[in-house]
């Protein structure tokens, strides 16, 4: 009998080291899956961010770098710019894409340069021990709101997707989550999709995926699954914000 | 390829010296720009906003100073000579970038063309930035090359000399000018032939996708504190090999001198004005014009003060450059101070009376302050 499972060729052999229940590893997983798939290995360059995920780059086995915080938008234009012939993916958390890389994300988007990104939003600050997010949402405790967001004091999180699909730039926009089997197979469904409008060279694309901290969020891995259904996606509703292929 | 070029290597033109500047970074190869407005620095990306497309290249008017350093790292990440231009404050906005890319140890070129400062400041041509240059400039243990012009036909000629410096030790390299060398005309010449950027040399270091060969990291994170301290000393060693081979000065009437002014690019051309004025009247005057700030002629200068008793250190600030007089002379000399920080310049007058008053006293071990 074949083997029908095995570790994607685009990642190494290193151990990652999420805490259990993370999403991170089955976003990598899936991103890995779909460079395979697509056959790109050998043109991919993927940018890691500053956070949970700044170790992406020992995971992947493509040529990577390592940017500062926020910053992968801006990297990944220049990179995409002068060799528009790679295929670029910058993969970065709530903290770097939407508060210290805001402005860099929106002008990417609105720019339409043609990378894709992967958008990670697990409502939290995770390397730094669990503070506010700009996506954590009204009521959500973290170590900076121990008694829950307070939105008259510290505003209301930001929705991404909703905000980026009021651009004409983006080319494709989809909010996902990889809590439960179901939807990790449509994560993987979208991130394909962005890689191959990259390959077509249209444009911005942009897939956040709403993952489970159980570390962050302080439960138990089970529980932050049922957590990303019962809470996140009733804030953040999974599905596509702007799909521009489908006209012409 | 050859219609590229616009102008030939040693034909007289007149221009500005932003315009040069940027010229002299596309003759040498530069096909990327990322930039955002500031004064007085604006003709070099509107320059590039067109020229840099003639050739092949690109152009981004970024978001933010960030954004562009940023692009920049992607950039010089893929070997390509890109480059970014700004001025005083936008520099300041830079400066996280540009430690990473020293970390990472990617070749690059940009420009600071010096407004008033601190803060919002002014327009006005300044040397302020003496110490955020020279010093690395942003986070951590590391250094940039610094180049200071005082021509237009240098602001033209640097960019290569940077680009190849840069490449050279895997470095950023900077030019560091003002507000008058930015905005003032001169006829200037080309003293290097167009350089096609894909005969460069190939980098075995850059992100290129893993084909044929095992996949490259660019990474400045380095957690294990040994790793970092073995990283770091290879950066020191690095910067000691710079130091060592790329000291770059100029001196003017230095042999018989009995006093010498120390000054770089605007001041040190303010200054030869009194230099020639002083022979005139018989003053015993000569120049010695940094032109590497870091890495800083220290030893030059300590030798010249084994013979000269006074130097006058000229800057377009309120003391920056004279600090590291003060450790190249070793107390061997008296060193006098002139300088007109805020934008504002000293004339060759102003410089020359000083001279005359310096030596009209016996020479004090303590450095004078003030103007």
């Amino acid at each position: 009998m074949g083997r029908i499972y095995k570790k994607p060729v685009s990642m190494t052999k290193i151990a990652m080291r999420y805490c259990p229940g993370c999403g991170h590893s089955i976003a990598h997983r899936l991103i890995a899956e779909v460079i395979d798939e697509l056959d790109i290995r050998e043109r991919a360059v993927g940018i890691a961010p500053v956070g949970c995920s700044v170790f992406l780059d020992e995971y992947m086995d493509c040529d990577m770098i390592q940017v500062p915080h926020g910053r992968g938008c801006a990297s990944a234009t220049g990179m995409k710019r002068v060799r528009p012939d790679l295929i670029v993916f910058s993969y970065q958390g709530d903290g770097d894409l939407a508060a210290i890389g805001t402005a860099e994300t929106i002008h990417a988007a609105t720019r339409s340069e043609n990378f894709t990104v992967i958008f990670i939003n697990n409502a939290i600050y995770g390397m730094t021990g669990g503070q506010q997010a700009p996506t954590t949402m009204p009521g959500q405790k973290t170590t900076t709101n121990p008694y829950g967001r307070e939105v008259k004091v510290h505003g209301y999180p930001i929705k991404v997707c909703e905000m980026l699909s009021a651009l004409d730039g983006p080319i494709y926009l989809e909010r996902v989550a990889v809590n439960n089997v179901p939807n990790v197979l449509k994560a993987k469904r979208a991130i394909k999709k962005a890689f191959q409008i990259q390959l077509d060279g249209l444009g911005f694309t942009l897939v956040e995926i709403l993952s489970p901290c159980p570390t962050g969020w302080g439960v138990i891995p089970k529980k932050a699954c049922e957590y990303v259904d019962e809470k996140m996606s009733k804030y953040y509703p999974l599905g596509v914000y702007k799909d521009l292929t489908k006209k012409k | 390829m050859k219609n590229m070029e616009k102008y030939k290597m040693g034909e007289k033109v007149l221009m500005k010296g932003n315009e040069a500047l940027a010229e002299g970074a596309v003759r040498a190869g530069c096909r990327f720009f990322a930039g955002y407005p500031i004064t007085p620095q604006n003709e070099i990306p509107e320059y590039l906003s067109w020229r840099i497309f003639e050739v092949g290249g690109t152009f981004i008017q970024s978001e933010s100073e960030i954004a562009a350093i940023n692009m920049i790292f992607g950039v010089a990440a893929c070997g390509v000579r890109g480059m970014t231009s700004s001025s005083g404050c936008g520099i300041s906005l830079k400066q996280e970038g540009i430690s990473y890319i020293a970390s990472a140890e990617l070749p690059f070129f940009y420009a600071n063309i010096i407004r008033g400062g601190p803060g919002l400041g002014n327009i006005a041509p300044a040397q302020s930035d003496y110490f955020q240059a020279t010093r690395g400039g942003g986070h951590g243990d590391y250094r940039v090359i610094v180049l200071a012009p005082n021509s237009v036909t240098e602001m033209g000629n640097f960019p290569k000399l940077a680009y190849d410096l840069a490449d050279k030790y895997r470095n950023p390299c900077m030019v560091l000018a003002d507000g008058l060398l930015g905005q003032m005309m001169e006829p200037m010449e080309f003293n290097f032939d167009w350089v096609d950027p894909d005969k460069l040399p190939p980098k075995d270091y850059i992100v290129t996708g893993c084909k044929g060969r095992p996949r490259r990291i660019i990474n400045t994170l380095h957690m294990i504190p040994s790793i970092l301290e073995k990283h770091n000393w290879h950066l020191y060693e690095k910067y000691q090999r710079i130091e060592e081979n790329e000291v770059r000065f100029e001196g003017c009437n230095l042999e018989d001198a009995e006093i010498v002014i120390v000054a770089y690019g605007t001041s040190a051309r303010i200054s030869t004005e009194a230099v020639i004025k002083g022979r005139k009247k018989g003053i015993k005057v000569g120049l010695f014009r940094p032109i590497t700030l870091w890495p800083f002629p220290k030893k030059a200068i300590n030798e010249l003060a084994d013979r000269v008793k006074k130097l006058l250190v000229v800057e377009m600030n309120m003391g920056q450059m004279v600090e590291d007089v003060e450790i190249a002379v070793s107390g061997k000399s008296a060193i006098h101070f002139l300088g007109r920080p805020g934008g504002s310049l000293p004339t060759g007058d102003e410089v020359l009376d000083k001279v005359e008053e310096i030596l009209s006293k016996p020479a004090s071990p303590e450095r004078e302050r003030g103007k």
